[in-house]
């Protein structure tokens, strides 16, 4: 069945406007498409480096989405039941990343874990050094996606409220099996958008890995990082592969959002 | 229907205002523009627009107010970025009069592209150096020093000039570097090694001469092998060649040649 279209008693200018506003994003992903070298689209995106670097996106965005679960399912639950004095602040802290230049963000995350950074100085002393390393680039990941995670889960679990919750424990059942049987089911559905945007969130982290991971073929050099660095001799590569991130963020978009209306 | 089209010129007014429309009268819908139309530039109140690499930002952040000084009147609008940025900016049409580049190759997409006036002129040149944080934790000495299996050595990839530099030293003495970084700029190399997370990292002369005190510098013989030039060269689209070309001819002469060699700019 389709729709028809009405326009819902906005006055029509609102209308120009808003498609003006759809334009100013639309017109520069369809410029974008019309500038691939087609032809030689294949080959573009299947180089050893592109490969290694698509490869490599791939990886460290699974491994960061998962770490942001782990650690933003409970984020998410403490601050939406929880209550405790400075939990705005906290709040208000842990979506910083979100506002945050990504190159501010791969600063701070040298000045805790670099080399001579505040965790970093004890870690290179036992060993473990991450600065260069894939771990640095999920880390990088980790710091500017996990806000997206809790954002979502979070809203999620105000709008399903702790009824249940509170019927089940009045049942007998501990706080964990609540959490295991009540709550995790009913917000399912803002996990998996928040893990879902967090994912792309990861994929397209650019400023963060550069300042704080450096860039190594198979290493460290993510898709974002490869299609800067191609862009400064084969710009024909450099737009393949964007055009390659694009069709992701878009696959990801529809998946999330596209299956239902946001109310 | 009436406060549509209105919406839809004051929407297309505000972003030509924005954007400079350049040319009012095929503006769409019969408009009418009110004095909006930017005028010809007066005399007297030029403004000369000059693209450059970034490692010429000292350099040429003096030459412009040596050039604005001599010539009153002028102002000089300095764009500074790596060479690569630069060339793609200009072949899409950024309004540039004099562009100046890191290495032939960059300019040589423009003078194939017609978009260089007439020759472009050599002006400097510059060597690589390493470059380590202060104290070189790891003592590094020599181009060999940089094989050591626990220094952490950062450089730039192939792909940018100073890269492809790094490569030529590598090929000449047979010497194969592992770095744990390759950086898209001389400036992202420089930061791994002032903030002291690399031991070491190849950049120019010029790089570590205006570094600061974070980072040291060691000359070695074999990087006499891969030397840049710089080329600097007056657009087609100048909207005053002869005063671009006067630019470029400060440069060229004593007076440019002495604020480059105080940079540590050695004769191209």
């Amino acid at each position: 069945m389709r729709q028809r279209s009405t326009l819902g008693g906005i006055p029509a200018w609102v209308a120009v406007i808003a498609a003006v506003g759809a334009l100013l994003i639309i017109v520069p992903i369809v410029s974008l498409a019309t500038r691939v070298d087609w032809p030689n689209f294949a080959a573009l995106v299947s180089s050893p480096s592109s490969l290694a670097a698509l490869a490599l996106s791939l990886r460290t965005s699974v491994a960061s989405t998962a770490l942001c679960v782990l650690l933003g399912v409970p984020l998410a639950l403490v601050l939406a039941r929880t209550s405790f004095p400075g939990k705005r602040i906290l709040r208000a802290l842990i979506l910083l990343p979100l506002v945050l230049p990504p190159v501010v963000g791969g600063i701070a995350l040298l000045a805790a874990f670099g080399r001579r950074g505040l965790l970093g100085s004890s870690l290179e002393t036992m060993g473990v050094s991450i600065a260069f390393s894939t771990v640095a680039v999920v880390l990088a990941q980790t710091f500017v996606a996990l806000p997206f995670l809790v954002l979502s889960l979070e809203a999620a679990l105000r709008a399903a409220g702790s009824r249940y919750e509170a019927v089940a424990s009045t049942l007998g059942a501990s706080p964990s099996t609540v959490f295991r049987r009540v709550t995790l089911p009913l917000v399912l559905p803002g996990l998996v958008t928040g893990a879902v945007l967090a994912f792309a969130r990861a994929l397209g982290e650019f400023g963060a890995t550069l300042t704080f991971a450096g860039s190594l073929e198979g290493v460290t050099r993510t898709l974002p990082l490869e299609i800067y660095l191609q862009r400064e001799t084969d710009p024909d590569a450099a737009v393949a592969l964007a055009l390659v991130l694009v069709v992701v963020a878009v696959v990801v978009m529809i998946v999330t959002y596209g299956r239902r209306e946001i109310r | 229907m009436k406060k549509v089209v209105l919406a839809s010129l004051a929407v297309v007014g505000a972003v030509c205002l924005l954007a400079g429309c350049a040319s009012p009268s095929t503006g769409s819908g019969g408009a009418t523009w009110s004095g909006n139309t930017p005028s010809e530039t007066p005399v007297g109140d030029q403004t000369l627009s000059v693209f450059a690499a970034a490692s010429l930002k000292g350099t040429f952040t003096e030459l412009a107010s040596e050039f604005e000084k001599s010539h009153p009147g002028v102002t000089v609008s300095l764009t500074f970025a790596g060479s690569a940025d630069l060339v793609s900016q200009v072949t899409e049409g950024a309004p540039a009069d004099v562009v100046a580049f890191a290495d032939e190759k960059n300019m040589a997409k423009l003078t194939d592209a017609k978009l260089i006036r007439g020759t472009p002129q050599l002006f400097a040149s510059n060597t690589l150096e390493i470059a380590v944080p202060r104290g070189n934790p790891a003592a590094i000495t020599s181009f060999q020093d940089l094989t050591k299996p626990d220094a952490k050595v950062v450089i730039c990839a192939a792909q940018v000039p100073c890269g492809s530099a790094t490569a030529k030293i590598e090929q000449a003495t047979g010497i194969t570097l592992t770095p744990v970084s390759e950086e898209s700029a001389v400036t992202d190399v420089l930061g791994k090694v002032s903030s002291g997370e690399a031991d070491a990292g190849l950049v120019y002369v010029t790089d570590v001469e205006a570094a600061g005190d974070a980072i040291e510098g060691i000359t070695f013989p074999e990087a006499a092998g891969a030397v840049n030039k710089y080329p600097v060269g007056v657009t087609t689209a100048a909207v005053q060649p002869e005063l671009a070309a006067e630019f470029a001819t400060l440069i060229t002469g004593a007076d440019g040649q002495k604020i480059l060699a105080s940079a540590g700019f050695a004769k191209p």
